[in-house]
């Protein structure tokens, strides 16, 4: 992570595999209850967590669920009894847990779950990419995108700390493989810090029988939009949550995540006549890309949001204001229409002054490789867009195989 | 009856514990499963936490703003009531053991937790997440409200919908005689989980099904209740008839009455004289159609009759 220096040398590093390692950022969130279950690539956060349990280092009940779907409910149950509940999930989970998340956003619970991002059948695929996330992203969950192992841990801190003073559950989303597989230096935050930053959680509301409240009623229509528009108001209410929230985790922790409130993560930006935009673990290589590039006096940029909800608009609007190209790099894509990571940055740069063109760039899914020449590939496309692009134009699939495909050859 | 009714003031006798479970609910005239609620309440006693799950009770009972529950009340999703209770009790052990000022509740042990869910969402949907709360041994009343149908969505069968009732997805035709399955058997596949106490009862005896909710709360760990309800609406029958309806499913052994402690049978509510089931059948709507095609309906309630008088035999029902 290079935006993240470490002012605070003292901190220790210990190299670790990033499930374990977001495991142990969990334990140090000291959750009252933990309920996950099994799924490539995140079955580590689980069983490391199932293990801390089990050896008396964490401290919190720890639920054997049958399946995602009550991983997600009873995470419900306990948030709404007023407890901090974890989950951990990916993929074909995450699609599981989806009908009762939708309701715990509505229901205003805060629940963190780690979602180690993989692709959705079929054809099945256990490897990373970005469809599991976005396919929650009307829900109203919070969602954080990791680059490394290292904040993936400080999502999950930062996402209890945010999601328990806005009242949403947060999804914090690291790329499945080549985060949760990877060994790599980072610190685990210890208790004392930790209980400074993210002190044991004070509902509002709980299931608490001297007081006894209804919770979840139904609303019918005279009631039912303003409990959505609450959640669009917490989304709000959240982005500056979140800027305090990383400006206190630099203070104590000593890791700086405070770029543009903490919403984005840039790299050579401010100059940069072409910038690519990006979420996740492939930000690494793009900063090569964009290092050689800098070295033959080419001025390219990379903006990545760390935040996906709420969305970075304002922040987008103004990281791309001087860009004369943006290359939008997804791993994910919307049947019917473009990708939607792109889809959203076009609608973020309507309003804005200054709409360079955009142009999607849908890769890396399912596992397949990211090279720096594809990104340099990309780059040297991007240069030529003009805003007039047809629909076609302005979405490629530079990894597509076309012999793979009937009719292929034409394409 | 009817003529005393109009003499006599009924008012007092009308006058019931309604702390808990409020009048003033969207109801139908004689709902069972609303009175269910009633006595689920009552024998509960405040210091409960009740996790509903999507259905008519859910729906008749908290149109926001109101709310019918003077208990502590929780619905989230259809099919996920036993799993939200089984997160609540799982938050109270945590807090008993690691923060027991956390919150201002009473001790964890004097806690009730109930579960409540129809016959869809018990038997059905909510299956798993039932299992699951079994298996893992929650501290948990698990309550089904057995109406024989979804009647939320406007009657459509369930796996406890009896052989030969029509429904609005099992209707009755040229070449259908109604829903062509019997109940499912929640108790014994309850269990089989290796759950403590298991039993169950009929709005149509409040002492017993009161006693046996009183019962499993004083009981450590996962408990489940089948409760028959019968619903005037999904049923067509005359509203004033709910508590007889039930009384009948009881005496013709459709539905039989029994406690299960450890896996085994302890107590059965034994028949003298079983009534045929076409006596509970024919008041019925839903069952008009048997009694209208001689040959096939005759041939339909001999198989369910069949079916009664096995489940009766293994239970040792008959007085
Ligand atoms: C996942 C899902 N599928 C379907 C529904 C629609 N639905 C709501 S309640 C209900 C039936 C409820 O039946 P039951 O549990 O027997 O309770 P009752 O309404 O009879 O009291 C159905 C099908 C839903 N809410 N969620
Ligand atoms: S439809 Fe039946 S179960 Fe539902 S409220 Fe009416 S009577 Fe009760």
């Amino acid at each position: 992570m290079a935006q993240a220096n470490q002012q605070n040398p003292s901190d220790e590093q210990e190299v670790m595999k990033g499930t374990s390692a977001v495991a142990k950022g969990v334990m140090a969130a000291d959750p009252d209850v933990v309920s996950a279950y099994p799924i490539t690539p995140q079955t580590g956060v689980v069983e490391k967590l199932s293990e801390l349990v089990a050896d008396g280092e964490l401290d919190s009940e720890f639920i054997k669920v049958d399946s995602e779907f009550n991983a997600a409910s009873t995470c419900i149950g306990a948030s709404a009894a007023g407890a901090r509940a974890f989950s951990a999930t990916s993929s074909q989970g995450l699609k599981l847990m989806s009908e009762p998340l939708f309701t715990a956003a509505g229901m205003r619970l805060p629940i963190v779950m780690a979602v180690a991002n993989r692709s959705l059948s079929a054809p099945l695929s256990i490897w990373a990419d970005h469809t599991d996330a976005f396919a929650e992203r009307d829900g109203g969950m919070l969602q954080f995108h990791a680059e490394d192992v290292q904040e993936a841990i400080d999502h999950v801190l930062l996402g209890f700390r945010v999601a328990e003073q806005v009242n949403l559950p947060a999804l914090s989303n690291f790329d499945g493989f080549i985060l949760t597989h990877v060994q790599e230096p980072a610190n685990i935050p210890d208790e004392a810090e930790v209980s400074e930053f993210l002190p044991p959680r004070d509902p509002e509301y709980t299931l608490d029988p001297s007081d006894p409240k209804t919770m979840g009623a139904y609303a019918r229509p005279e009631h039912w939009t303003e409990s959505r528009y609450e959640i669009q108001r917490a989304m709000m209410d959240a982005r500056e949550v979140w800027a305090d929230a990383v400006e206190e985790f630099r203070d104590v922790f000593g890791r700086d995540y405070t770029e543009y409130g903490g919403m984005l993560d840039t790299y050579y930006a401010d100059d940069a006549d072409h910038i690519v935009v990006a979420m996740g673990s492939i930000a690494g290589t793009i900063r090569n890309v964009v290092d050689a590039y800098r070295e033959d006096g080419e001025k390219v940029g990379m903006v990545r949001p760390r935040v996906f909800r709420p969305f970075p608009a304002p922040e987008l609007r103004d990281a791309l204001a001087d860009a004369e190209s943006v290359a939008v790099l997804t791993k994910e894509m919307s049947p019917g229409y473009e990708s939607a990571f792109a889809g959203e940055i076009k609608g973020a740069l309507y309003h804005a002054e200054s709409q360079p063109p955009i142009k999607s760039y849908v890769l890396g899914m399912a596992g397949r490789d990211v090279k720096p020449e594809d990104i340099a590939e990309i780059v040297e496309d991007v240069k030529t867009a003009t805003p007039q692009m047809s629909f076609k134009e302005s979405e490629s699939w530079p990894q597509l195989r076309p012999e793979l495909l009937e009719g292929g050859d034409d394409l | 009856m009817s003529s005393d009714l109009e003499e006599q003031d009924y008012t007092d006798q009308l006058e019931h514990d309604d702390e808990l479970w409020n009048p003033g609910h969207r109801a139908c005239a004689g709902c069972g499963p609303a009175l269910a609620m009633k006595y689920i309440t009552e024998a509960a006693g405040e210091n409960t936490i009740v996790a509903n799950a999507t259905g008519c009770m859910e729906v008749i009972s908290t149109p926001y703003p109101e709310s019918s529950w003077g208990t502590s009340y929780i619905h989230n999703i259809f099919e996920n009531a036993a799993s939200v209770a089984a997160g609540v009790e799982a938050a109270y052990q945590a807090f008993d053991r690691r923060d027991p000022d956390h919150l201002d509740v009473q001790d964890e042990d004097d806690l009730n937790i109930i579960a409540i869910g129809g016959d869809g969402a018990t038997a059905d949907i909510g299956f798993r997440a039932l299992s699951g709360m079994m298996e893992r041994g929650h501290d948990v009343l698990y309550i089904m409200y057995d109406n024989e149908a979804y009647m939320n969505t406007g009657v459509q069968r369930s796996s406890q919908t009896p052989f030969g009732a029509e429904t609005t997805t099992s209707p009755a035709g040229k070449e259908s005689i109604g829903n062509d399955t019997n109940k499912k058997d929640m108790a014994s596949i309850a269990a089989d989980h290796g759950v403590p106490y298991v039993a169950t009862a009929s709005i149509s005896n409040p002492h017993d099904f009161k006693q046996k909710v009183e019962k499993a709360l004083e009981i450590d760990g996962p408990k489940f209740l089948h409760v028959y309800a019968p619903c005037p609406v999904g049923w067509g029958f005359d509203s004033a008839k709910t508590v007889e309806l039930a009384e009948m499913a009881v005496k013709t052994g459709l539905f039989p009455v029994f406690e299960m402690e450890d896996g085994e049978i302890t107590s059965v509510n034994k028949i003298r004289d079983r009534e045929p089931i076409d006596e509970w059948l024919e008041p019925q709507g839903r069952f008009k159609h048997l009694f209208k095609d001689e040959e096939k309906g005759e041939a339909a309630i001999e198989e369910l009759q069949e079916w009664i008088d096995k489940r009766a035999e293994d239970l040792g029902l008959d007085a």
